[in-house]
């Protein structure tokens, strides 16, 4: 039996312990298997986990917004197709993005495209944290996420993919998100991160080096996709293989490299 | 444990039921409320024979906290037709035989009408990006979608 204690102030929340409680698509799924293991369901309710603000050159975006919310949402453009990415219809009305920061390998795709756009993650007692941070200590983290925050960026610069076996809703055999800025055709800054290639979404610094300063086309690249493969640790999972995940994966980001905009 | 008491309207009727705590919405529409027609399939997110609309929009019972309902309202397969006269898009999907074992078909009927109450002339690339979330294991989906797409042009009376 579970117990769900609700909490309609973030100040609130602070001394609670329990399980907190996003749009339920993966949590709910263990409370209706395993219900011993989620003791507490703990449910916040306030209105601030909703809401998405500037403060700065900074867009601050609640963590209890639902995919569907950021699709609809116009500051939110550079994040559609990342938000569109996620589950059928049903699953983006409740997926939050508080809960996508925890979602287990293969899940979490749009971590991925938060990690591309240089995310700090904020929690209920002030602390931040730089989501790569976050992600490597996030399987021992139990802090209420209320917000994340990301560079204000034109969607432009913004490109992601994600590669299922099915469409149009499939779980990740892989996905890239990739902030490009390239004026001229020659690349400023590249910040690439990958789903589904390591337990947690991961940054992929040897690719991000590779692509400073070359120019965005086939000979350009090269040096970046012959160093993607030092950034990955993919597993197999029941979807692919390592071995076919890493095949793959210099295919997929040549091809998201040079897509045309 | 105590059961909490929970409000809301179902199918256009207020409705109050107990529901345990902890417990999902599928079971407390199932076994509180008594409405049958949302299915329980996989527990966790993955067919969408759940498929129930709050306020409009679809969500998967089986993964909603039962109480997060209160004061919303809940529809289902139940709820669509008015009384015995059937909504088109039963109509179309009987027509059609894009209902062969039926188990998806609940699920289905509000994943499209919850497509049509906003978009009553969908592509069918819409057509089919609505019903992603719904596994159906008879069909291959093609008399689902073709159904859908006819049920749109009956309720826009282009076609009788």
């Amino acid at each position: 039996m579970t117990q769900v204690q609700t909490i309609a102030h973030l100040t609130d929340a602070a001394n609670v312990t329990g399980a907190f409680l996003g749009g339920g698509t993966l949590l709910m799924r263990d409370v209706n298997y395993a219900a011993h293991t989620i003791p507490t369901l703990i449910r916040i309710t306030d209105p601030m986990m909703r809401e998405v603000r500037t403060e700065g050159d900074r867009l601050w975006i609640g963590a209890g917004m639902t995919m569907a919310s950021v699709v609809a949402h116009r500051d939110l453009e550079a994040l559609k197709s990342a938000a569109l990415a996620i589950g059928g219809p049903a699953v983006r009305n409740m997926a939050t993005i508080g809960g996508n920061l925890f979602a287990p390998h293969p899940y979490g795709d749009f971590t991925v495209a938060l990690l591309a756009l240089d995310a700090k993650v904020h929690f209920a007692n002030g602390r931040e944290s730089d989501l790569e941070t976050f992600l490597r200590g996030r399987d021992q983290n139990r802090e209420l996420v209320t917000a994340v925050s990301i560079q204000r960026i034109s969607g432009a610069d913004f490109r992601f993919k994600k590669v299922t076996r099915t469409k149009p809703k499939g779980v990740s055999v892989l996905s890239i998100a990739a902030h490009l800025e390239a004026p001229g055709g020659r690349v400023t800054t590249a910040r690439i991160a990958f789903g589904a290639m390591g337990p947690t979404p991961l940054r992929a610094k040897a690719t991000e080096t590779a692509l400073r300063g070359a120019s965005l086309d086939e000979g350009g690249i090269t040096p970046a996709l012959n160093a993607v493969l030092t950034d990955l640790e993919p597993a197999d999972d029941p979807l692919a293989s390592a071995w076919y995940r890493r095949t793959v994966a210099p295919i997929h980001l040549k091809r998201l490299l040079l897509e045309r905009r | 444990m105590a059961k909490k008491p929970v409000s809301f309207i179902l199918n256009g009727t207020e409705t109050g039921i107990f529901v345990e705590e902890g417990g999902n919405l599928l079971e407390a529409l199932r076994r509180g409320a008594g409405d049958l027609s949302p299915k329980y399939g996989c527990g966790q997110g993955g067919c969408g024979a759940c498929t129930v609309l709050i306020d409009g929009e679809p969500h998967l019972s089986c993964l909603t906290l039962a109480e997060t309902v209160e004061g919303r309202r809940v529809e289902t397969a139940r709820g669509i037709s008015n009384g015995a006269e059937l909504h088109p898009l039963q109509e179309t999907f009987m027509e059609g035989f894009a209902a062969q074992c039926g188990y998806c078909s609940p699920g289905m009927l509000v994943a499209a009408k919850a497509l049509l109450d906003k978009n009553p002339r969908p592509s069918r690339n819409e057509v089919i990006d609505a019903i992603s979330g719904n596994l159906c294991r008879c069909t291959g989906y093609e008399p689902i979608v073709d159904a859908i797409l006819q049920a749109a042009a009956r309720l826009q009376g282009r076609v009788a």
